[in-house]
């Protein structure tokens, strides 16, 4: 009985909040429409989103090309398959190796990052002091934040995707002495739009779910040093199973695209 | 009602609060607490910790949602204007916060121009921002730390630049949530007199919620004592802390 209590009251908190998120989401989207804009918070947001996750995307994405490609050698050689490597590296880190990869680190580097900021600005009553002069908080934290993360992803994943392409030709041509002209070109003729659309519209969600979850767990912090602990931690583990379940809606979606 | 100063008993009443309700779930912090702040008064607020004053504040600036009662502030019911009215309503009430509350990712010079942007249009249209901003630092003497983080100041000076930054509005209301405490004894000291010169400077009406007993003897005209959620006691410094009313005695006793 009690185990089912447990799971009772765990399951209410789950609805609740999900609840309150729904409700945070579409105040986002009234904010994010009214005047007035706060562009300069905006594009500070933009460089401390994008500037400062370049490098960790990007060395993320050079491992990726080069131990997908590594790894996968033996077995495509095995099948005289070897000169299908740049379609099928490219293929896979750009439908999705590269989109959830990228934003799964950047839900641990901005999502957590939000939440710890937000968090900590609730707990020494920074954002009461901005409610109190009259600044719309919501607007000037949220708004700015959400909209950053959700412009920046894509362009992240674009570096991820390119930098891996780069590691992966590197594994060819020193295996294989597969020139870069050729290993690029084979990527291009073998890319088409329907891989690189779907994944594209879906990193603008990932940045979206990355946004609101670390601002919606920031904003609401609970007291004390431990929320702010909490704040972040939670929003990197509620994002990453969010943007699975993105994931997921965007393959089904994008599978009946396909088949039409 | 007795006041030190008779002067301020004749002048108008700037924020009223009556029959104050506001529980959370069971525990009910504000069981019908009234209130009266006169132009030009200094009113302290004190009570045990736990009884409800920082409620009550924030009730009043809104970021509270109270339960019950009515908060006229300058004849405006806050607890009736749309978010609008209320914002700019708050341009004419200055917060000082219990820790200051200085936006750590920006300098002094930002934090003071941040609620500039909201109410600049309170100004003439020729008003210069940098002036208002060295102005409201040379009343607090701390123009030298302009370009200075809040992480760079010490804790006094942190509760000055937030002073500033509440003056820079030039509010008719000034609430102060525990001005001195987390200070020495020195620096609690230059913040009262910092306090007492504002007033006089700009005859600011402060409701000031402390539980330091020196502060309150200096600065209140007038004080409550909040007692189980009402005002329980009401009077001067002297009136309080000569009652024989048990519950009163006891809290000056502590």
């Amino acid at each position: 009985m009690l185990v089912i209590g447990n799971i009772k009251s765990k399951l209410n908190s789950f609805l609740i909040e999900i609840g309150a998120l729904s409700y945070f989401t579409s105040r986002f989207f009234k904010n994010a429409f009214k005047r007035p804009f706060e562009f300069k918070e905006f594009l500070r947001q933009c460089y401390n989103m994008g500037n400062r996750s370049l490098l960790l995307v990007g060395i993320t994405g050079f491992i990726i090309g080069l131990v997908l490609t590594l790894q996968t050698r033996p077995t495509l050689m095995e099948f005289g398959a070897v000169s299908w490597m740049p379609s099928m590296v490219s293929i896979s880190i750009v439908r999705e190796i590269g989109p959830i990869i990228t934003a799964l680190v950047c839900a641990g580097r901005i999502g957590s990052g939000i939440g710890a900021e937000l968090g900590s600005m609730r707990v020494t009553e920074q954002i009461d002091a901005m409610e109190v002069s009259g600044t719309n908080p919501f607007k000037y934290l949220v708004v700015t934040r959400v909209l950053a993360a959700t412009l920046m992803l894509p362009l992240l994943v674009i570096v991820a995707d390119a930098v891996a392409l780069f590691g992966s030709y590197l594994v060819e041509n020193t295996k294989g002495n597969v020139s870069f002209m050729l290993y690029f070109n084979q990527v291009f003729n073998s890319l088409e739009y329907s891989d690189m659309l779907p994944a594209t519209i879906k990193t603008f969600f990932f940045g979206l779910a990355i946004g609101l979850v670390g601002c919606f767990k920031g904003y609401y912090c609970k007291k004390g040093t431990a929320g702010v602990g909490k704040a972040a931690n939670s929003a990197v583990v509620f994002t990453s199973l969010l943007l699975f379940i993105i994931d997921f809606i965007a393959v089904l979606i994008a599978d009946i695209f396909y088949e039409l | 009602m007795n006041y030190n100063n008779t002067n301020i008993a004749n002048t108008k009443v700037v924020l009223e609060i009556k029959d104050l309700h506001k529980s959370f779930g069971d525990n009910h912090v504000l069981n019908g607490f009234n209130m009266l702040l006169h132009q030009g008064e200094n009113l302290v607020i004190m009570g045990k910790s736990g009884s409800g004053k920082s409620v009550m504040i924030k009730c009043l600036v809104g970021l509270m949602e109270a339960d019950s009662g009515t908060i006229s502030v300058m004849q405006n019911d806050i607890t009736k204007l749309n978010q609008e009215a209320l914002d700019i309503l708050r341009a004419d009430i200055g917060f000082l916060f219990q820790g200051s509350a200085l936006y750590d990712s920006m300098t002094v010079r930002e934090n003071l121009e941040f609620p500039l942007r909201r109410h600049i249009k309170k100004f003439n249209k020729t008003v210069d921002t940098e002036k208002l901003v060295i102005e409201a630092l040379e009343n607090v003497g701390l123009v030298s730390a302009i370009n200075l983080m809040p992480d760079e100041l010490s804790g006094g000076m942190k509760r000055r630049v937030a002073l500033a930054r509440t003056l820079i509005l030039q509010p008719k209301i000034i609430l102060y949530d525990e001005p001195t405490s987390g200070l020495d004894p020195i620096t609690a000291k230059e913040i009262i007199i910092l306090m007492q010169e504002v007033q006089k400077k700009y005859n600011t009406s402060s409701l000031i919620i402390t539980h330091d007993v020196d502060c309150a003897r200096v600065i209140s005209d007038r004080m409550i004592l909040l007692i189980d959620g009402i005002d329980y006691a009401v009077g001067t410094f002297k009136e309080l802390s000569t009652s024989q009313d048990p519950k009163v005695k006891a809290f000056f006793k502590q």
